[in-house]
């Protein structure tokens, strides 16, 4: 016999088959699973529930959140876009800025240079002039020093008598003449 | 000295001079000895000089004068350098000359020359004179050498310069 035949095989001295629980057994376990599934479905199901609400709501503020914070990063990034614009315009503004300066400085002070190169030349020019004009008159000086000497020296030596007494006597015949 | 001090020699010595009768040639005299004085400064100083006694003063002006000036000019100035006064012995013998001008209604020409003029050349300078200037001048004629030729002639305020010297240093300023 085989096996299966061999459990299948009901025992005459069972008053049920041995695969079933007893009648009572069936009634008493259903009446007790009726009432665990129910206190479950009274009692264990709206907190389940509830757990469930909770972790949604959570969720979807944690998802709020990230949403909040993705804005806020899109946000700084605009603003660090625009910030990196608003430098490189600044940039762009103080490198023209500087260029502009250091044109005007070199044109200053070429300007400058030119008027110094001018005034130097105007005052070497009137040094030269200053140098020879006193070297002019050093020499008118010393010529008419010299000169001066010689008619000391000479006039006396020319005056004889006889020029003394012509001088005389022109000076009283223009004083004669005179009224 | 004061002015009235000066003046008042001078009227003493003027007096003296015209009742000696010798005003003119005092006069003369004493101007040449102012002139020679000018330009003496060591005479100027022996004459004046405070320390040399008086009578050696007088001695020097006896020196001088003696035999080359009549006897009241040397007198004068005696008496005006034994008096202490010997350094306004110019100024003194001016005030005289024009007094004694004055007197005279003359004006007091003063003429320099670098060398001496003949009588017929102060005669015709002095015509001169009068006809230029309008007045009636006493000629006082000085020998100057530093004129080196020619006349420098002064009547008051009015001066005639035909000097070489001048025209010498016309030249050097000129120059």
């Amino acid at each position: 016999m085989s096996l299966l035949s061999s459990i299948l095989a009901a025992d005459p001295a069972e008053t049920h088959h041995w695969l079933l629980p007893e009648t009572a057994e069936i009634i008493y376990g259903g009446l007790a699973s009726v009432l665990v599934i129910g206190a479950l479905a009274k009692f264990a199901l709206p907190m389940l529930k509830k757990s469930l609400d909770a972790r949604t709501e959570r969720i979807q503020k944690e998802l709020d959140a990230s949403q909040g914070d993705l804005a806020a990063a899109e946000q700084d990034a605009a603003s660090i876009r625009q910030a990196l614009g608003d430098i490189d315009a600044e940039r762009t503004r103080l490198l023209n800025e500087a260029k502009a300066q250091a044109e005007a400085m070199l044109a200053d002070g070429r300007a400058r240079l030119a008027t110094e190169i001018v005034e130097l030349e105007a005052r070497a020019a009137a040094d030269i002039a200053t140098a020879a004009a006193r070297g002019s008159d050093e020499l008118r000086a010393e010529m008419a020093r010299v000169s001066a000497v010689a008619v000391e020296v000479v006039v006396p030596s020319v005056l004889d008598d006889q020029t003394h007494q012509t001088l005389i006597e022109n000076f009283i015949a223009k004083v004669g003449a005179t009224r | 000295m004061s002015d009235n001090r000066i003046e008042g020699y001078a009227r003493g010595l003027f007096e003296i001079a015209r009742a000696e009768g010798t005003l003119d040639e005092v006069e003369d005299e004493l101007f040449r000895l102012a002139r020679t004085l000018e330009s003496s400064d060591a005479l100027r100083n022996a004459l004046t000089d405070e320390k040399i006694p008086v009578n050696r003063r007088e001695g020097i002006v006896e020196d001088l004068l003696g035999g080359k000036a009549t006897s009241t000019t040397a007198q004068l100035v005696s008496m005006v350098v034994g008096a202490g006064r010997g350094r306004d012995l110019p100024a003194i013998i001016d005030r005289l000359v024009q007094r004694a001008s004055s007197a005279k209604q003359l004006e007091v020409a003063e003429v320099r020359t670098a060398v001496p003029l003949t009588a017929d050349q102060q005669t015709r300078l002095s015509a001169a004179l009068v006809n230029a200037t309008g007045r009636q001048v006493n000629l006082k004629v000085i020998v100057d050498p530093s004129v080196l030729g020619g006349i420098v002639a002064t009547v008051g305020d009015t001066v005639i310069d035909g000097s070489i010297r001048t025209r010498v240093e016309n030249v050097k300023s000129r120059l």
